[in-house]
């Protein structure tokens, strides 16, 4: 026969300060939360918020895990704040601290200025080989042709894959796990012909040839997208490109 | 007092002693230090190449230096660094391949990791075979 | 963007690591561990008129030259990646020092290979 478990009444959390205004570097700060066996991360920093410190900074939004925001390191781990439960984290402290190898805006706030970039850079959209009317109809597709691409899909853009990724951290130049698993979810795609137009961004020291499958990414993915495979197999695929130019080259010219 | 955007001061945290932060990273440093293992086994066997060339007196010496007990003791630890990215490797290997379906279900990482054990034991038997078939 | 080189090294680093994975257990077990301790035959090892007909033969010739080449390939290439992982640059003198490692290594094989006859 099992007991209840004793739950502790308050924990502690420790969360990296940064203001900009005043402070040189961040520090650490020490609050103490009322305990509740159903409390996620993020409402821990929300009762902090509203009750100790309003001036405690942090991006949330949907609390369901969909919209990205929370993304933060709870103890040493990228987690969302949203998905993170206190109860699996004691007896404390609880150690709160930006998303790993972003510059730090405001406390959990980071600056994410370079992934949009990035994102842009990968031609996010499908690209037709022909323009298509609406009179077409719509564009069908096999359960087969969907499985290709639709984990790709659900990236929601929460950051954790860079912050678990030590080439991005390295090198902030490094395109990344998101945005290249968003461009393998293109190119995956039977309705897309742009694979031409993005080889570039995967051919490019900064592309796939940054990642030296390390795989942390895949594994703190908190939806699955697994973009230690996009990127890895498309080494294959810069590779044959790079090796089959001068074939295509001659193709060209003749 | 007209409010205005506060002075961006972003702040970049130093990357030093990041693989200490995580076991996971810890094993990531262990698998790529193999590749050491690699290169001195290489370096070996160059060795044994270059001394056959050279006569066999040399042949003969470079025989006796892998019968010392200091190269026996290298060799175990260069076959358990190969043990290791064998087994590192066949575990990353999935994460290269594109997805294959077979009938309608996705072929999995794990069957792929077996494959490449299988595969080495195949090859482990073969390269015992052909040398016990070679030296006796 | 410009386009990476990287692939040219990043295959030899893949075919020296496959091969690694399946031979190199067997491989340092059986010449550096099994053979020297008499235990594939208890007889004192096997003469240098033998081990000159295998190097003589273009399978042997050519099953050492793929297999400890492509080793060393392999290992320079990752070797230059976990230095960059150190925080040591992977700059042009890396990159010499690692891949003109396994040139040279690679060189003094081929040419004792040669040397060896037929």
């Amino acid at each position: 026969m099992t007991e209840a478990r004793a739950w502790p009444e308050q924990v502690e959390i420790d969360v990296l300060r940064y203001r900009p205004e005043t402070d040189d570097h961040p520090v650490w700060q020490r609050y103490t939360v009322p305990f509740d066996v159903d409390m996620s991360v993020l409402q821990a920093l929300q009762h902090i918020k509203d009750e100790d410190d309003g001036t405690l900074s942090f991006r949330w939004s949907c609390r369901m895990a969909i919209c990205g925001s929370c993304g933060m390191m709870i103890n040493g781990n990228p987690a969302l704040s949203c998905k993170t439960f206190v109860r699996d984290l004691l007896p404390g402290p609880v150690r709160i601290e930006a998303l790993a190898h972003f510059p730090i805006e405001r406390d959990l706030v980071v600056a994410i200025d370079g992934f949009v970039k990035k994102l842009e850079s990968v031609k996010p959209y499908l690209i037709p080989e022909h323009p298509r009317a609406l009179s077409d109809g719509e564009r069908l597709q096999t359960p087969e042709q969907l499985e290709h691409f639709e984990q790709f899909s659900s990236c929601i853009n929460c950051l954790l894959c860079y912050a678990a990724c030590p080439q991005f951290g390295l090198d902030p130049e490094f395109t990344g796990p998101g945005a290249l698993a968003l461009l393998h979810r293109y190119n995956a795609d039977s309705r897309d012909a742009g694979r031409a137009q993005r080889m570039a961004v995967l051919n490019a020291e900064q592309g796939v040839w940054s990642c030296t499958a390390v795989g942390y990414c895949s594994v703190v993915c908190p939806k699955g997208v697994d973009p230690a495979n996009a990127v890895n197999q498309n080494k294959v695929n810069s590779a044959v490109d790079y090796f089959l130019r001068f074939v295509t080259n001659r193709r060209e010219q003749s | 007092m007209k409010p205005g955007p506060a002075a961006r001061r972003p702040y970049v945290r130093p990357m030093t002693g990041w693989w200490r932060r995580d076991p996971y990273f810890v094993r990531y440093m262990v698998r790529e230090a193999t590749a050491v293992a690699v290169a001195v086994y290489a370096v070996i066997l160059t060795a044994g190449v270059v001394s056959l060339a050279r006569g066999e007196a040399a042949w003969d010496h470079w025989l006796a230096a892998l019968r010392t007990p200091a190269s026996i003791a290298l060799h175990v630890v260069l076959l358990v660094a190969m043990v290791i990215h064998a087994k590192s490797w066949f575990e990353i290997m999935p994460k290269t391949m594109p997805m294959i379906l077979v009938g309608h279900r996705r072929l999995q990482a794990k069957t792929i990791t077996r494959v490449g054990w299988a595969a080495a034991a195949i090859a482990s038997l073969l390269v015992t075979w052909l040398a016990w078939r070679w030296w006796t | 963007m410009k386009r990476s080189h990287a692939p040219i090294f990043w295959l030899m680093f893949g075919a020296g690591g496959m091969l690694a994975a399946l031979f190199g257990p067997a491989l340092v077990f059986l010449t550096g561990i099994a053979v020297p301790l008499g235990w594939l035959h208890p007889s004192p090892l096997r003469g240098y008129a033998q081990a000159l007909a295998l190097m003589h033969s273009v399978p042997g010739k050519g099953a050492a030259l793929i297999v400890i080449a492509l080793f060393a390939w392999h290992a320079a290439h990752r070797i230059l990646h976990s230095l960059h992982d150190l925080g040591v640059h992977a700059g042009l003198a890396a990159k010499l020092a690692c891949y003109g490692s396994a040139t040279a290594l690679t060189l003094v094989l081929l040419s004792s290979l040669l040397w060896l006859g037929f």
